[in-house]
Formats: C-alpha cells, sequence, structure tokens
C-alpha cells in the first residue's frame, strides 16, 4: 500500500508529534508515505475570508503536483483543514467548467495543471477502509489495557462532505480505539467544534466550546484527535480558568496507535504534549488504569449510576 | 465588487425558506448580534449596510453544521466565507481588526510558502495594532518553547508561490 502524503504545515511546526507518529505508524503496518515534492500550504480556513480564487489554488497546486510527480496514488492528509481543502478542490472544482479553468489558469502561471484524477483520503478512512481493524489487532503488542478514551472528530473530517463516517454519529475512531485495546467512552461532544481559529481572533468565544468539550471529556484517560488545531486548542488553555479547570491528556490517535504497536515513546514524541506531564507518562507506561487505587471502586460506581 | 459578491451570494442563498435550522446548529451562536437565519434576510433583500455592521460572520468557525444539517442543501459555510470577503473590500478599522489574523496568515504562506508559525504571530500581532495582544500569548508561547514546539522559520520553501500570488492577484483584479 502506498500513498502521496501531504503532512501540511501545522505538521512540520507545532504538531511534529502527529508527523511522526503518523509516519512511525504506517511504517509498522507496512504502508509506504511518499511526500508529495514541493508541497506548499493549503490554505487552512484563511484563504476562503481573503480570496475566493486562492482558496482554491492553494490546495489545487498540491493535488496537481501528487498527479504529476506521483500518478495513481491517492493522497493522504492527516490534518483535517488540510484534508477538506483539498477535497474541496475535487468537490467543487472540477466538474465545474469555468472554476476548474480559472484554477487551471492561476496553476498555469507556475506552469502546473489539474485534471482532477488524485483521490483525498484522510488517515481515519485509511485506517478503516484501507489497512482494516484486523490488520491493526495484529500489530499490537501491548494493548492499551481498557484506557478510557474519548474520541474527538473535529469537524471538517466529518462536515460538509460525508465520506468514511456518519457526520452526526461518527464511530470510525471508536473503533480504531476499540481494537488497539482502549475503552472508548460514549459522549456527545466527539463531532463538536473546537472553535478552531476563532481561538485566535475571538478567544472568549472559542473558549466556550473547548470548556464544553473538556467537560465532557471528564473520567476519560485521554481525549485522542487526528487534527493539529483541535489538539493543539484543546490541551493549550488546560491552564486557563475560562475552559474550566479541566486536566486531561489530549493525544494524537496514531501517538496511542503506536504505543500499542511497542513503539518507543521517543518515536511518537509523547514529550511534545503540553497537556502530558511525568507521572501521565508513566501512567500510560505502566497502563496504570488497569489498576484501580483503593477507595477508587466507589467511584466508579459512582460514575455508572 | 463588493456589489458583485454581493449578488453571487443572493444567487446561493436564495432558497432560504428562514426555517433557523442553521441558527440552533451553531456552535457561536451566543456570541452573535445577528443570527444566521437574519443575516440570510439581509442577503436577500440587499440590506448591505446593515451586513457590514455585523460581527455575525467573523464568528464562524466554519464547523459546517449548519451546512450539514440546511434542509435546503445551500453552502451556508461557504456563504460566510462570502461574507468576511464582502467586509473585507470596505476595510473599516472594526474590520481590519477582524480580518487581521487571515491577512497575516495569507502573508506568511506568500512569504515562506509553508506556514511560519513563529513569524506568524508576530505579523498578526502588528496587524492587530493591539499593544496588549502579545502579552496574551506569552504564557502559551513559553509553554510551547518548554516542549520544543518553536522552531525558527524555515525557508526551504520561500517564494515558491510567488507567481501564484501574482497571478490569482491580476485575475481578481480584472473580474
Amino acid at each position: 500500500m502506498k500513498y502521496a502524503y501531504y503532512p501540511g504545515c501545522s505538521l512540520q511546526e507545532s504538531a511534529r508529534e502527529f508527523d511522526v507518529s503518523v509516519r512511525a505508524v504506517m511504517d509498522a503496518l507496512g504502508v509506504e508515505l511518499i511526500d508529495i515534492p514541493d508541497w506548499t500550504c493549503c490554505g487552512a480556513s484563511a484563504a476562503e475570508p481573503v480570496s475566493a480564487l486562492m482558496n482554491y489554488a492553494l490546495p489545487a497546486r498540491n493535488l496537481a503536483l501528487a498527479e504529476q510527480e506521483l500518478p495513481g496514488l491517492d493522497v493522504l492528509a492527516p490534518c483535517s483543514a488540510c484534508y477538506l481543502n483539498l477535497l474541496k478542490v475535487n468537490r467543487e472544482v472540477v466538474g465545474t467548467r469555468n472554476l476548474h479553468a480559472r484554477v487551471n489558469e492561476a496553476l498555469g502561471a507556475s506552469g502546473l495543471n489539474y485534471r482532477g484524477t488524485v483521490g483525498v483520503r484522510h488517515i481515519l478512512d485509511v485506517l478503516i477502509n484501507d489497512i482494516g481493524l484486523e490488520a491493526i489487532k495484529e500489530r499490537i503488542v501491548n494493548d492499551l489495557g481498557e484506557m478510557r478514551v474519548s474520541s474527538y472528530y473535529g469537524c471538517q473530517i466529518l462536515r460538509p462532505y460525508e465520506v468514511f463516517d456518519d457526520p452526526r454519529h461518527p464511530v470510525s475512531m471508536d473503533n480504531v480505539l476499540s481494537a488497539l485495546g482502549a475503552k472508548p467512552l460514549p459522549w456527545d461532544m466527539g463531532n463538536k467544534c473546537c472553535g478552531a481559529s476563532l481561538m485566535v481572533t475571538h478567544p472568549e468565544v472559542a473558549m466556550h466550546s473547548v470548556a464544553a468539550i473538556l467537560e465532557g471529556a471528564e473520567g476519560s484517560d485521554a481525549v485522542a484527535t487526528v487534527c493539529p488545531l483541535c489538539q493543539m486548542n484543546l490541551e493549550a488553555y488546560q491552564h486557563d480558568s475560562a475552559a474550566g479547570g479541566h486536566h486531561v491528556p489530549i493525544l494524537y490517535l496514531t501517538q496511542l496507535m503506536g504505543l500499542a504497536f511497542g513503539l518507543e515513546e521517543p518515536s511518537v514524541l509523547l514529550d511534545k504534549n503540553m497537556s502530558m506531564d511525568g507521572s501521565m507518562r508513566a501512567g500510560i507506561r505502566s497502563r496504570a488504569w488497569r489498576h484501580e487505587a483503593p477507595g477508587e471502586g466507589d467511584e466508579t460506581l459512582a460514575r455508572e449510576t | 465588487m463588493t456589489r458583485e459578491i454581493l449578488e453571487e451570494l443572493r444567487g446561493e442563498i436564495g432558497a432560504c425558506m428562514q426555517c433557523g435550522t442553521c441558527t440552533a446548529s451553531c456552535p457561536n451562536g451566543f456570541a452573535m448580534d445577528i443570527t444566521p437565519r437574519q443575516m440570510w434576510r439581509m442577503v436577500q433583500f440587499g440590506m448591505l449596510d446593515r451586513i457590514l455592521e455585523s460581527r455575525t460572520f467573523w464568528m464562524c468557525s466554519s464547523c459546517y453544521m449548519c451546512t450539514l444539517r440546511c434542509p435546503r442543501g445551500l453552502k451556508l459555510t461557504r456563504a460566510m466565507g462570502a461574507l468576511k470577503r464582502l467586509a473585507r473590500q470596505r476595510g473599516t478599522w472594526k474590520i481590519r481588526k477582524n480580518s487581521a489574523f487571515y491577512d497575516a496568515f495569507m502573508e506568511n504562506v506568500e512569504k515562506y510558502g509553508r506556514v511560519q508559525e513563529t513569524s506568524l504571530m508576530p505579523g498578526y500581532f502588528l496587524k492587530s495594532r493591539d499593544p496588549l495582544l502579545p502579552l496574551h500569548y506569552l504564557p502559551l508561547g513559553v509553554r510551547m518553547m518548554r516542549a520544543g514546539k518553536l522552531h525558527a522559520p524555515s525557508s526551504a520553501q520561500k517564494g515558491r508561490l510567488k507567481e501564484l500570488f501574482a497571478k490569482v492577484r491580476e485575475m481578481e483584479e480584472e473580474s
């Protein structure tokens, strides 16, 4: 199995643990990732408010490069915003004659052209549909031992385009986590918005969303994410009283996969997560939740009733 | 240009039947001065000045919940993006402040090809013209530095998007 890999800017910057763990996990699963040569930014959620054409031209440039340099391969994008921006080109530009011509006219300035033949895939899609849960289970060395995890999907991999999961009641990440031996907790915040870039432009508004999500995750050993912006928003403000004073590790799904596959902590960069401290890392190492502390039995009962 | 965007928008959401599902679905509705439902009515009526006074579309975080649920299948999140572009044409002080982050982001992309976070944020601080803003980010910056999350800007893709930006600018000025 082989994919044209589009890491995106965040994964080269503050979310390197996502990039490193994606590569490590894919390698362990025997999947080959080939970086799209010379890739550039997809525009994230900033291009649309500035330029209607740039909003499509930026992601289209990367698809044009993949089409030309890595023909026949689907593009794998781990970041939600990258994934949606690339997907939008296939759904909104290809097949709309005027717009497609305009986008290609813009790309033509640097000698590129996108015909529209490249499939765009999110990592969750690839994990459940191409690799499959059985192959994931086979690779497990040290399962997650009923770790209680809340699956946080965020928005843009589920909406507006329904591709690999139910946008109202997503289950793909729960299924991967169950395969790893974890215990996904039922909650209704998994597809709610974290505020995205509103956390920069109007933090007082985004903080409401973050507080509600963190509150919903209470009782979890960790929250699993597949988006660098969700991950950052959920972990960066846990010190802020406006976020409700909830402390829970926010990990990438691929970091949890790596740990279950028996990879060492440095190979999934567990030290880069700001919501983690040394004792939490030790807890994960020893699968601490397998052993209830004395007196905690009553709490478990209370939680279940 | 402003009228053109508004006309296009009127076409896109002309079928809105004012059911209010968008308003009920919006996670940021509490921070808006005009509900999304009312906003679409104002667009249908072409009430440009009232629209531009509103902060509603700046509160959109592109979660696509309204787009998913709209019984008419209207691309409402995309319409919120178009309203942001519409407002940028007007460029009052308030609007410039609201679009400062997007502008700084795109300038960073144009310059570096890939977003460089450590140069994006100072660019945003400058554009926002709020001298206290960097202080707000100081504690987070320190924690990010400790976790090894801050990196000096990389020039690997510098200037790679120069032609694309120039061409798009030229095409958008023509139309």
